[in-house]
């Protein structure tokens, strides 16, 4: 078997629970986040919005905000003069500057650079913009329509058929079967229509950056992002720079949640340090950041389903329609593949449509459609379970996928864990607690796919045998302890001797961004071949001082030993011995691992709920929450099981709370925490969380990415649970009071 | 030759096939010829696709072998949060 696939072990490190190492710097204040740094010399930059939803920008007069004394540069879309071939990168440059339209209310059209924020916010307020402004269209449904006000005409994929609006930018399609003929073997078809709201992923953190960037290319970036690489390549191909000048350094982070896997304004910093010659510094307000930063994609989506007495689905089938923002791109498809994942049919079928709006460029959160894919989906099966006086975890089980089956989207599964989640949900005691009035429980499954990508990973024996470990992505979720526990691990060391960090974009080779669950994965398998790399040559040490052959060498408990009675009798070398005379020997000591880590494992979850409804009011009130999902192997409990925690508080909110409210006008209505409400401590239960471990084939300790799956089923568990305790079903997200109440008394 | 399995929006575009065969050993041979089989496809392909072999999902290594007897299914290029 080779190496890099799973096998069996008994762990000493991993799966323990040890101090966190950003733990003492976080909550005393000493990590460095994005708004932390400063420079000699530094300016305060400050972006222009647009007030309008959509706008042609007839002119931009600069002068009266060039003249206030202080001002060092004032920038419009005029000062970027290079223009991009590839289309991607020119939408990017047209988010972060309007060039001829501004597209939704927040979009940038200027920027400056001056001595005090004070004198940035003046010079803001000097500059003069014609506006003409155009129709708008904020509503998905709406602009799908022929008729409906265009963003940008000519975006238009080959695979939309003819008739929708321009804004439909894409479509796709997946399933299998025939779900007409399967509707017609079931004893119950549902239909129903669903709406979820856009939503903001709520890092604590806003966007904030430093910039340097001489006339003669070279530059510095400090950001705070889940990915330095992705920036320091989309600032270079945006301003047209060489990627190896620009060295972009990673904050400590804030929260991203997807939010933070895009470029906003960073080449806007850029562009104003070239200009100002000075080192400039942008950080978003929170008005900022809900205005000109993507939220999650709102939704529109019809489901049928329908199921025999027994609780056989015979048929299935999901359109999804889901607002892009003011850019081609979109998630629909990931919605039309996940939304069925978890279930094995015979006949399935889905559809996505990627919809441009006058809104923010939509972005990632967690698992990106996936929510929106599983939400009517589960919730439609729960109401067929309803209706057919079945359990709805039996119901789930009849049909749950298995290793073998078919895939909704295509591929067959290997081995995976939602019967094992479905179990463990049927056998825990929230299952069978009794409820009071007004109360109901809703389960809900989830899939996310999880995935790998370019990794780089360099381990260096420090000459007293300590460990320092460089990887090149941010650490957003436990990154820095779980590759210091998986190294130690492989190099048999304590864990105190492995400090990692994460490195800038000159000290390793490409990493992709930290997303789509990969890191724990990726970085993992990264981390545990530099681990071994590093032991070979120290194999070849410690045989190099006895004199025998490197293959005579065995490695175990941190030391060399001789492989046998035939290699000699020599005592064990221990790391920190042959670190002493690595000099003598050859040479620093190092291992190191690039790869593209391909293979990672799906999974996922089963949420279950209990909530209360208040029938005066229509307030919705979490009582109990618990979470089954499969991580493969759990590197470090207490992370996943804030992975699995924060995925259900945010999706808490995400169900009941939170949406980005428009106006007629097209403009944002609560761009700040006081109106845009998310769940604070004293709205949440104790979420439980249940650690499931089905090892990941493709990873040498199973390991399976933890980070996303998390976000996909509470929609619809709590969906399920609001709707069983109201007596009514609820088909709108977020079920805010005025909703739940509008349908308790239409009922 | 070896099956691949298209969604259902790239199976119009290749003459409504929802399997085409492709002679192909790896995954660049494999994206090299349904360009040249399916012309229509080279969007889609150029704007990225990821490739599930035998329940493994591949989005780049164009060295990934795949057999006459392989199961594979071009999806969406993924892409995380």
């Amino acid at each position: 078997m080779p190496k890099d696939e799973y096998q069996s072990r008994d762990f000493k490190v991993v799966g323990t629970r040890p101090i966190r190492p950003d733990g003492i710097d976080k909550v005393t204040g000493k990590a460095r986040y994005g708004a932390d740094i400063t420079a000699p010399g530094m300016l305060w930059g400050a972006i222009l919005r647009s007030p309008h939803a959509h706008a042609r920008i007839r002119g931009i007069d600069t002068s009266k905000a060039r003249a206030i004394k202080g001002v060092k540069a004032v920038i419009t879309r005029d000062d970027f003069t290079y223009q991009p071939e590839d289309s991607d990168m020119a939408d990017i440059l047209d988010n972060c500057m309007a060039g001829e339209t501004a597209r939704y209310d927040g979009h940038a059209v200027a920027a400056v650079a001056a001595t005090s924020k004070s004198i940035a916010r003046a010079a803001l307020a000097a500059i003069e913009v014609d506006y003409e402004v155009l129709p708008h269209v904020t509503d998905v449904d709406e602009a799908m329509k022929p008729g409906a006000p265009v963003i940008e005409s000519g975006r238009q994929q080959e695979n939309v058929p003819k008739g929708y609006s321009e804004n439909v930018t894409g479509r796709s399609q997946y399933g299998h079967g025939d779900p007409e003929e399967g509707f017609k073997q079931a004893d119950l078809v549902i239909k129903r229509s669903f709406k979820t709201a856009a939503t903001h992923q709520g890092y604590i953190e806003p966007h904030a950056c430093l910039a340097t960037l001489g006339s003669d290319g070279q530059g510095d970036l400090w950001v705070c992002t889940q990915g330095h690489y992705m920036v320091r390549n989309v600032c270079a191909g945006v301003l047209g720079l060489d990627a190896g000048q620009l060295r972009v350094t990673a904050s400590e982070i804030g929260g991203g949640f997807g939010g933070k896997t895009h470029v906003w304004m960073e080449p806007t910093a850029l562009m104003l340090a070239r200009k100002s010659g000075k080192p400039v510094k942008l950080m978003m307000s929170r008005d900022e950041v809900f205005r000109a930063t993507g939220p999650t994609a709102s939704s529109s989506v019809d489901v049928k389903i329908g199921m025999t007495k027994d609780g056989k689905i015979t048929g299935a089938a999901a359109t999804y329609r889901l607002q892009a923002g003011a850019y081609p791109g979109g998630i629909a498809f990931l919605s039309a593949m996940c939304g069925f994942a978890p279930y094995d049919l015979e006949n399935v079928r889905t559809e996505g449509f990627e919809v441009m709006t006058n809104r923010p460029k939509a972005a990632a959160y967690r698992a990106p459609g996936a929510p929106m894919g599983a939400y009517p989906v589960e919730s439609v099966i729960d109401e067929l379970c309803q209706k057919l006086d079945l359990d709805p975890l039996d119901a789930r089980l009849k049909n749950a996928a298995r290793e073998g089956t078919k895939s909704s989207y295509g591929p067959t599964y290997p081995a995976i864990g939602l019967e094992a989640t479905l179990k463990a949900a049927q056998s825990h005691p929230h299952w069978t607690a009794p409820l009071g009035p007004n109360q109901g429980r809703g389960v809900a499954c989830g899939f996310w796919f999880n995935f790998g990508g370019d990794t780089c990973v360099s381990l260096m024996v420090n000459p007293d045998g300590t460990v320092s470990l460089s990887e090149g992505n941010p650490d957003i979720g436990g990154s820095r302890a779980s590759m210091s526990m998986m190294a130690a691990e492989e190099l048999g060391v304590p864990l105190d001797q492995v400090r990692t960090i994460i490195a800038d974009t000159a000290s390793l080779g490409q990493n992709e961004v930290t997303d789509g669950s990969r890191v724990t994965f990726a970085v993992g398998l990264a981390t545990i071949k530099a681990a071994r790399h590093a032991v070979e040559i120290m194999k070849e040490r410690a045989a190099m001082t006895w004199g025998i052959d490197p293959e005579a060498v065995d490695w175990r408990d941190g030391a060399a030993h001789p492989a046998g009675p035939n290699a000699g009798k020599f005592p064990p070398m221990t790391i920190k011995e042959i670190a002493a005379i690595a000099s003598n020997t050859g040479g620093p000591i190092a291992g190191h691992h690039e790869v593209n880590a391909e293979g990672a494992g799906v999974s996922f979850a089963t949420h279950m709920v209990d909530t209360e409804v208040d029938p005066e009011t229509g307030a919705v009130k979490v009582l109990r929450y618990t979470v089954f999902q499969d991580a493969g192997k759990a590197v470090h409990p207490d992370y996943v099981e804030g992975q699995f925690q924060g995925g259900a508080a945010q999706g808490i909110g995400w169900a009941i709370n939170e949406e980005y409210i428009y106006g007629d006008d097209g403009r944002l209505q609560n761009a700040g925490f006081l109106d845009y409400r998310i769940p604070v401590a004293s709205d949440l239960p104790m979420i439980e969380p249940v650690i499931l471990e089905i090892p990941n084939p493709g990873h040498p300790y199973g390991v399976r990415g933890v980070g996303e799956t998390s976000i996909v089923p509470p929609l619809a568990a709590i969906a399920n649970s609001v709707s069983r305790a109201a007596g009514v079903r609820l088909t709108s997200l977020p079920m805010s009071p005025p909703k739940v109440l509008a349908a308790l008394k239409a009922e | 030759m070896v099956a691949v399995r298209l969604w259902g929006s790239l199976a119009e575009l290749a003459d409504g096939q929802q399997t085409v065969e492709i002679e192909a050993a790896n995954l660049r041979q494999l994206l090299d010829g349904l360009v040249r089989a399916y012309p229509a496809l080279k969007p889609q392909l150029e704007r990225g696709v990821s490739v599930s072999i035998d329940g493994k999902i591949y989005n780049d290594t164009w060295a990934t072998p795949i057999s006459e007897e392989s199961e594979v299914v071009l999806l969406n290029r993924l892409v995380g949060g």
